[in-house]
């Protein structure tokens, strides 16, 4: 079992033509991912050739979706096209939709995820994110998918490198899902939402929790994790170190006054019952110690 | 971008919010020139991106234009909590019978926009907030609706303002709405809003926060930028298109990944606690594809930092492999010859990490020491530093 995404994922690409769109489709295909198409408004009828896959590209979603039964679209399209083409995916109702895109000014997220809450078909998760990747069923994103593989651990993470770095560091335990829910002020997916679906996934043993400075989303977390979770979550929390006003490098990581600060997080955290790491190999051990108790 | 209160004016005037006369200056001579301009009694406002200037005195109220002079004079270059001031807003006097609140701002925990709305305007909003919270009516707007003249009459209504000025009210925050939307601001907030004693509405401070990621459709945000708030290493930085923030410590950091970077800062730190408090000198997110010309301009700006004493370069190659980055080392500190100086220890994890291990060491180049892990090789690092 996994969480979003799994081997009967379907995937177009919208933006598969750029430069980062193919090499990214190239990298999903590689690690087994069923990539079905891509979307480029202007450029359908064409077919892509990706190291033996002939892929198509269509103008709409609506249209790959009828023509490939994709349940799954993954945006690489750039900041000033993104708001025009994830509401073309809701629009065509794809259950999941991931955007990795960074940049997207965020009046344009508002107003996409808006419109996904209101029509109420699409799961958005990003954006500015590295996806997630349900180790040797599907990889959706950008997530290397050869650190590890699969096993009990489910992980959430603002941030794409500190999941590389936690996945490699219990890379011999493995995971169901690890999920990049990125460093935006507005995402579609929260730390709340995968902690409720990891703890409904009956393959996940325990949760790795990744957060950082910046809004309030872990002190939700933890209350959340207070009232519902029940399996073992070991947390970690980034930027103790930055100074109040300046952003560092996520445009939600900004600690304003006394909101946002690591060490409210990792408070709020612990008094939820969470573990956490002062370094992410000090949570690793963490994690290890719990499993194999 | 967070604007001077100035610039916020500006904006609101853009977009018909009624303001007051305003004028920047930077000497007590275009001060007492701005404010002969104006006529009459003006007020002369430090211009500072913080909070409490008027109780540190960077708020004064002159007579004519020779006093606004002479205030000036006192005010410019005053140190507000670590704000040097550089500008003063010279400021046409009003008449205020009642000051109000009005705020438009994005609410992260809820992912909408909110507005907020008080009659007891002109102090700090929190402490209204937290002392009287029923004074304070908070409404989410959704971003595809906007903001209607009858939702705002509804809001206006509901934070009980007087029923003779509702009207013009919402129709301020009618126009603020305007320019929260029209200019991808994350904050416009105007406290006080007041009634004159002739029964004018007035903005009469503003602060404005604009989204970055929205610079590509707003060039003329760009000018906007303080540049003298800038550190110059900053400036080198966004020059290459690094992002990179200056910090006050000894420890030089590279890195890929605003989350990892992050927590090098805080690896370093700790194990800075072990050598006479050594701190991370700097925040630097190469980015996912290190190429060795982005890591010989990242190791370029943090080489020329004359606090640096040590650099950490902490990779883990996930799309990037480690034979690239250790390649890309190799090549930035040959491009660098003899300006680079300093110990540069090396941690690389991840995608072929054992070939990129491999070229560090037959390299053999005297800066460079390798640790297999962050937290080990954030020790040595801070230990070179200390010495």
């Amino acid at each position: 079992m996994s969480i979003f995404i799994n081997k009967h994922s379907r995937v177009i690409v919208q933006g598969m033509t750029g430069s980062e769109g193919t090499k990214h489709t190239r990298r999903m295909l590689a690690s087994g991912t069923v990539v079905v198409g891509g979307v480029t408004p202007g450029k359908g009828g064409q077919v892509i050739d990706i190291d033996g896959h002939q892929l198509p590209v269509f103008n709409t979603v609506a249209e790959a979706v009828a023509a490939t039964q994709a349940n799954v679209s993954v945006v690489f399209v750039p900041p000033k096209f993104a708001k025009a083409a994830v509401v073309d995916a809701i629009d065509a109702a794809v259950p999941l939709v991931v955007v990795i895109t960074e940049g997207i000014p965020v009046h344009d997220t508002a107003a996409f995820f808006a419109y996904s809450q209101s029509k109420g078909t699409t799961r958005i998760i990003g954006p500015n994110c590295p996806g997630l990747i349900t180790p040797g069923e599907s990889n959706v994103g950008i997530i290397p998918s050869d650190i590890t593989g699969t096993g009990p651990i489910g992980l959430v993470s603002k941030s794409g490198t500190l999941t590389y770095q936690m996945m490699y560091e219990l890379r011999d335990i493995g995971f169901t899902t690890a999920v990049g829910i990125g460093g935006d002020p507005i995402i579609g997916t929260t730390h709340i939402d995968c902690l409720r679906a990891f703890q409904d996934d009956p393959d996940t043993k325990a949760i790795v929790m990744i957060g950082e400075i910046g809004g309030d989303a872990e002190e939700r977390a933890a209350a959340f994790i207070s009232e519902y979770v029940t399996k073992p979550v070991v947390g970690y929390v980034a930027g103790f170190t930055a100074p109040e006003g300046k952003t560092m490098g996520h445009a939600g990581a900004i600690v304003s006054g006394s909101s946002g600060t690591a060490q409210g997080k990792k408070d709020a955290l612990e008094a939820a019952g969470v573990q956490v790491g002062k370094t992410p190999s000090e949570s690793a051990r963490l994690m290890r110690a719990l499993l194999s108790r | 971008m967070d604007l001077f209160e100035y610039q916020a004016r500006d904006l609101f005037e853009k977009h018909g919010v009624p303001v007051l006369a305003g004028a920047v200056a930077t000497t007590p001579e275009e001060a007492e020139a701005a404010a002969r301009g104006m006529g009459g009694k003006v007020v002369v406002k430090a211009q500072v991106k913080v909070g409490g200037r008027g109780k540190a005195g960077g708020v004064k109220l002159a007579e004519n234009a020779q006093d606004a002079r002479e205030k000036s004079a006192a005010i410019l270059g005053m140190d507000i909590k670590g704000h040097i001031v550089g500008k003063v807003m010279i400021a046409q006097a009003a008449p205020i019978a009642e000051e109000y609140y009005l705020a438009i701002l994005l609410d992260r925990s809820n992912r909408t926009f909110l507005v907020m709305a008080s009659v007891a305007g002109g102090m700090d909003i929190e402490q209204v907030a937290h002392e009287a919270p029923e004074k304070l009516v908070k409404v989410p707007v959704n971003s595809n609706d906007g903001l209607s003249k009858s939702a705002a009459i509804k809001i206006i209504n509901d934070a009980k303002f007087p029923a003779d000025i509702a009207d013009q009210v919402a129709d301020a925050l009618v126009l603020l709405w305007g320019v929260f939307v029209s200019e991808d601001a994350t904050l416009v907030e105007v406290n006080p809003l007041v009634k004159t004693t002739d029964g004018r509405i007035i903005a009469l401070d503003g602060k404005v926060t604009l989204d970055d990621n929205a610079g590509f459709r707003h060039p003329d945000h760009e000018a906007l930028v303080d540049a003298s708030a800038t550190n110059a290493l900053e400036a080198a930085a966004k020059e290459k298109d690094l992002n990179y923030v200056k910090l006050d410590g000894e420890v030089g950091i590279i890195g890929n990944g605003a989350g990892l970077v992050m927590s090098t800062l805080d690896v370093v730190a700790y194990a800075g606690e072990q050598f006479g408090g050594v701190k991370p000198a700097n925040f630097l997110d190469i980015g996912g594809g290190a190429s060795a010309q982005v890591m010989a301009d990242g190791l370029s700006i943090i080489l020329g930092d004359k606090d640096v004493k040590s650099v950490f370069v902490n990779v883990f190659g996930g799309i990037t492999s480690c034979d690239a980055v250790a390649n890309g080392i190799i090549q930035a500190l040959e491009i660098l010859g003899d300006k680079a100086k300093k110990p540069i220890v090396v941690r690389l994890d991840g995608n072929n990490v054992l070939e990129g291990r491999r070229i560090l060491d037959e390299a053999a180049h005297p800066l460079i020491q390798q640790l297999d892990t962050m937290d080990g090789a954030a020790a040595r690092a801070a230990e070179l530093a200390a010495k």
